[in-house]
C-alpha cells in the first residue's frame, strides 16, 4: 500500500509544525501504514493524519495495535509503527513493546505525551512512559524540542531495524506536535555509541570450518536471527553443501525449509525426539541466530555437553549469555553463511550420525490420539495445512494450541510464522494476524488461537469487520486455559484451580454480530468441509473446533529435566 | 566480590536510569555511583562500585552494559591497577577549646578545615575509601553532625601488567 501524504512536498521554507514533521519524517521512511488510536495528547498528531490521508489502522486497544505491527514487522520485515495517546494509551501498549522487545522485532512507536510546561505536575493523562518503558525498549526518546524531531525519527528507525533489531519509543509533548517551527538543521543522526557490526571474523569462519571438518555428529540450531538477517538461501547452501542436520527453535520455524530430509524438526520443551537428541548428543553444535532460551535448551547442565559450540549471533551480548562458547561469531547471520560458502566445503563424515537421527525420526514422530468421536486439535492443524497446502501466513495464541501449530504445519518459507515465543503474550494472535494481512494482502492468513486467548483481544474482531481482512480465525475451543490445565495435571496433582472455562461465549454468534462468517465444527468431516468452501474466500471466517478438552501437548521436557529426558516420546 | 565499573555515556537525560536499571533489574545494590563530565565533549563518565557475588553473571552483564544505544565504552577496573579517590565533607561537633585536637587529627591525613562555626568544624579530606573510613572513625567520638561522600571515582594506572579494558564500542 503506497502511503498518500499530500502536505510532504514543502521542505525547509516554511514553518511546520512537530505533527507536520513527523509525517514528514515517516514519509521519508518509506511508512506504509500506521497502527494506532487516538486522544487528547495526539490530537495534533491525528489531525495531521487526516490532512495527509496517511494510512491508519484504527484498533480496538492500544494492544491490539501494537501486536498488529509486530505482526506487520514480521510478515513485511519492515518495521511496524505505533501511535497512541499518553497516560493509559501508552501504558496499554506496554505488554505489546515487551513483546517486541524479547523476541527482537523492529517496531517504532510514538506516544503522546502532556504538554512540556506541565509534565512532573500529574497533568490529566500523564505517565512517565520514559521510565515505564527504559526497560522495555532498545531505546527511547522524549522529544523537547520541535527542531529534533526529524532527527529522532531518523534515528529511531535506524536503532529499530539495524543490529539486533527491537523497538524504539518516542514520546511527543503535545506542545511539540502543536508548535511551528522552520526546521534548518541537518538531519544527521548522532549516535556515536551505536555501531552494529554485521562483517565476521575470518578467523573464527576459519577456526568453524576446521571443526566441521573434524565433527562427526554436528548439527545446525537455526534461529529467528536467521530470518531477521534474511539469510535462508544462504543457509540452504550451507547445509547442502555440507550435509549438517538441521533443528530449530521456535521462532526459527521456516528459516531453513521443514519438509527438507535434513530438517529434524523444532527443538526445546515440546520439540521433536530427533531434534533434541541432536542437540544432546552431537559433537559440534552450530548455532545461527539463536539465544539459547531455557525453553529451548532444558537443564543446561546436560545441554550439548559433549560438543563444541560455535554461535552466530549479531548481539555480542547473547553470546556466552547461557552457554559457555567456543567459537563466537559476532556477525550478521547472512554475511556469516555467504562467507562461510565462499570457503571449501569440508569432507563429508557423517552418515552414521545422520542414520542414527533418521533413525530417531521413525521411531518417536510426533503422535497424538485421535478420539473416536471428539475432534482431536492436532488434527485442527494438520486439515488447515492440508488445506492450505502450507501455502500460509499461519499466526497464533499462546498456549498448547500455539505448540501444535509449531508442531504439525510445516514451515517452508520464512516470515510465514508469526507466534510470540519470549514473552508468551496471550492475546498475540488475532491482532497479529490482522497486522500479517496487512502486510501480506494477497496471501492466505491463519490465526490459530484458544478460547483463552481469543477472549483477551477479541475486540479486534471490529478491525476484521471494517477492513473485511480476510483472516481465517481457527479457535482451538477446549473450554480451558488449556497448557495451565495440562501443567496442573502433570505437576499438582489434577488439581484445576482457575483453568477450566465452560461458560463462554457463543463464539459463532459473537462474530455474526461483528458481521463476521462464522462455524462450530466438531468433528473432522465437518472441518474439512467448512475449510474448503471458506479458505477461497476473500472474507473474514471464525471457526470455533471444539476439541477434545483432555488432550496434552507431546512430548514434553519436564522442567528441570535435560533435553534426552524427554516424557511421551511414544503413544 | 566489590566492582568498580566506569561507563562512559552520551550525555543525555534518560541514560543514568538505562544504566542503572540493568543493575536494578538483578538486584544488585550499587554502593556508590560518581558521574561528571568525560574528557570527550558531551559525554559524561560514570564509576559505579557495586557488590557483584556472582561473577559468573559479570560477563554477559558488562555486554549488556555496552550494547545501550548511549554506551560509548565499560571498563571493569576491579582487576586493574588503579588510583582511586573519594571526597568526604564532615561536619563534626566543635567547641573553638577543641579547635586544635581536631586540627591534629585531621593534618596527618592531610585534611583541611573548610568550615569553622561556633559549634562545628566542616573537613574535606580525599582519598580511598579505607583511608576516609579511617578519618571517619576517628572523629566519631566527637560527634558527626553531618556526612557526605561522594562515592569513588577512578582511572587505570598509566602503567598496567595486564589490561583487561572491554571493547570499547557498542557492536550489537
Ligand atoms: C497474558 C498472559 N496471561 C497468562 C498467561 C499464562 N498462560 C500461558 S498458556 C495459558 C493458557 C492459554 O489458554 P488458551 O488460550 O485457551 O489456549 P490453550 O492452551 O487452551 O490452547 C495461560 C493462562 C500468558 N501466557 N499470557
Amino acid at each position: 500500500m503506497e502511503l498518500k501524504a499530500e502536505t510532504t512536498v514543502q521542505r525547509h521554507s516554511e514553518a511546520e509544525t512537530g505533527a507536520d514533521l513527523f509525517i514528514r519524517a515517516l514519509v521519508d521512511e518509506g511508512v506504509e501504514m500506521i497502527f494506532g488510536y487516538p486522544g487528547g495528547a495526539v490530537l495534533p498528531i491525528y489531525d495531521a493524519i487526516y490532512k495527509a490521508s496517511i494510512n491508519h489502522v484504527l484498533t480496538r486497544h492500544e494492544q491490539g495495535a501494537v501486536h498488529a505491527a509486530e505482526g506487520y514487522a514480521r510478515v513485511s520485515g519492515k518495521p511496524g509503527v505505533v501511535l497512541a495517546t499518553s497516560g493509559p494509551g501508552a501504558t496499554n501498549l506496554v505488554t505489546g513493546i515487551a513483546d517486541a522487545m524479547m523476541d527482537s522485532i523492529p517496531l517504532v512507536v510514538f506516544t503522546g505525551q502532556v504538554a512540556t510546561h506541565v509534565i512532573g505536575t500529574d497533568a490529566f493523562q500523564e505517565t512517565d512512559v520514559m521510565g515505564i518503558t527504559t526497560p522495555i525498549t532498545k531505546y527511547n526518546y522524549q522529544v523537547r524540542r520541535v527542531e529534533e524531531l526529524p532527527r529522532v525519527v531518523k534515528e529511531a528507525f535506524y536503532i529499530a531495524r539495524t543490529g539486533r533489531p527491537g523497538p524504539v519509543v518516542i514520546d511527543i509533548p503535545k506542545d511539540i506536535s502543536s508548535e511551528s517551527a522552520v526546521v534548518k538543521e541537518k538531519r544527521e543522526m548522532i549516535l556515536p555509541g551505536y555501531t552494529p557490526v554485521a562483517a565476521p571474523n575470518v578467523l573464527y569462519l576459519q577456526k568453524l570450518t576446521e571443526e566441521i571438518r573434524n565433527s562427526k555428529k554436528p548439527v545446525i540450531l537455526v534461529g529467528a536471527g536467521v530470518i531477521h538477517a534474511g539469510a535462508s538461501q544462504a543457509l540452504l547452501s550451507f547445509v547442502e553443501k555440507r550435509n549438517i542436520p538441521v533443528v530449530s527453535t521456535l521462532l526459527g520455524l521456516g528459516a531453513f525449509p521443514g519438509a527438507h530430509p535434513l530438517f529434524f524438526g523444532m527443538a526445546g520443551m515440546h520439540g521433536t525426539y530427533a531434534a533434541n537428541m541432536a542437540l544432546y548428543d552431537c559433537d559440534l553444535l552450530i548455532n545461527i541466530g539463536a539465544r539459547f532460551d531455557d525453553r529451548l535448551t532444558g537443564n543446561l547442565s546436560y545441554f550439548a555437553k559433549k560438543a563444541v559450540i560455535a554461535h552466530i549471533d549479531i548481539d555480542p551480548a547473547e553470546i556466552g549469555k547461557n552457554v559457555p562458547t567456543h567459537i563466537p561469531i559476532v556477525a550478521d547471520a547472512r554475511e556469516a553463511l555467504e562467507k562461510l560458502n565462499e570457503m571449501d566445503p569440508p569432507i563429508q563424515q557423517a552418515e552414521t550420525w545422520l542414520k542414527q537421527l533418521e533413525g530417531y525420526r521413525n521411531e518417536f514422530p510426533l503422535w497424538y490420539r485421535s478420539g473416536k468421536n471428539a475432534l482431536a486439535p492436532e488434527r485442527v492443524v494438520e486439515l488447515v495445512y492440508e488445506q492450505t497446502r502450507g501455502e500460509a501466513v499461519v499466526t497464533t495464541d499462546v498456549g498448547q494450541h500455539q505448540m501444535w501449530a509449531a508442531q504439525y504445519f510445516t514451515f517452508n518459507q520464512p516470515r510465514r510464522w508469526v507466534t510470540s515465543g519470549g514473552l508468551g503474550t496471550m492475546g498475540y494472535g488475532l491482532p497479529a494476524a490482522i497486522g500479517a494481512q496487512l502486510a501480506a494482502p494477497d496471501e492466505t492468513v491463519i490465526a490459530i488461537i484458544g478460547d483463552g486467548g481469543f477472549q483477551m483481544t477479541l475486540q479486534e474482531l471490529s478491525v476484521l469487520q471494517e477492513l473485511r481482512l480476510p483472516v481465517k480465525i481457527i479457535i482451538i475451543n477446549n473450554q480451558a486455559l488449556g497448557m495451565v490445565r495440562q501443567w496442573q495435571e502433570a505437576f499438582y496433582g489434577s488439581r484445576y484451580a482457575h483453568s477450566l472455562i465452560p461458560v463462554q461465549p457463543d463464539f459463532v454468534k459473537l462474530a455474526e454480530s461483528y458481521d463476521i462468517q462464522a462455524f462450530r465444527v466438531e468433528n473432522e468431516a465437518e472441518l474439512r468441509h467448512v475449510l474448503k468452501t471458506t479458505l477461497p474466500n476473500k472474507e473474514p471466517v471464525l471457526i470455533d473446533c471444539r476439541v477434545d478438552g483432555r488432550e496434552n501437548v507431546y512430548p514434553m521436557v519436564a522442567p528441570g529435566k535435560g533435553l534426552h529426558e524427554m516424557t511421551g516420546v511414544k503413544p | 566480590m566489590k566492582r568498580i565499573i566506569t561507563v562512559v555515556v552520551q550525555n543525555r537525560s534518560g541514560v543514568l536510569n538505562r544504566v542503572t536499571g540493568l543493575f536494578s533489574k538483578r538486584q544488585w545494590n550499587i554502593e556508590s555511583l560518581s558521574v561528571g563530565p568525560a574528557e570527550k565533549p558531551g559525554c559524561s563518565k560514570m564509576t559505579i562500585v557495586v557488590e557483584i557475588d556472582d561473577d559468573i553473571h559479570l560477563d554477559p552483564f558488562i555486554k549488556q552494559l555496552n550494547k545501550q544505544i548511549d554506551c560509548l565504552s565499560v571498563s571493569d577496573l576491579t582487576d586493574q591497577a588503579i588510583v582511586a579517590r573519594e571526597l568526604v565533607l564532615i561536619k563534626v561537633l566543635c567547641h573553638p577549646q577543641i579547635l586544635g585536637e581536631i586540627r591534629a587529627i585531621v593534618e596527618p591525613f592531610r585534611a583541611s578545615i573548610i568550615d569553622v562555626s561556633a559549634t562545628s568544624v566542616t573537613i574535606e579530606v580525599t582519598g580511598d575509601a579505607d583511608k576516609n573510613d579511617a578519618i571517619i572513625e576517628m572523629l566519631k567520638p566527637y560527634g558527626i553532625k553531618e556526612l557526605a561522600r561522594t562515592g569513588i571515582t577512578a582511572l587505570p594506572r598509566g602503567r598496567q601488567r595486564s589490561v583487561t579494558e572491554i571493547k570499547p564500542r557498542s557492536v550489537i
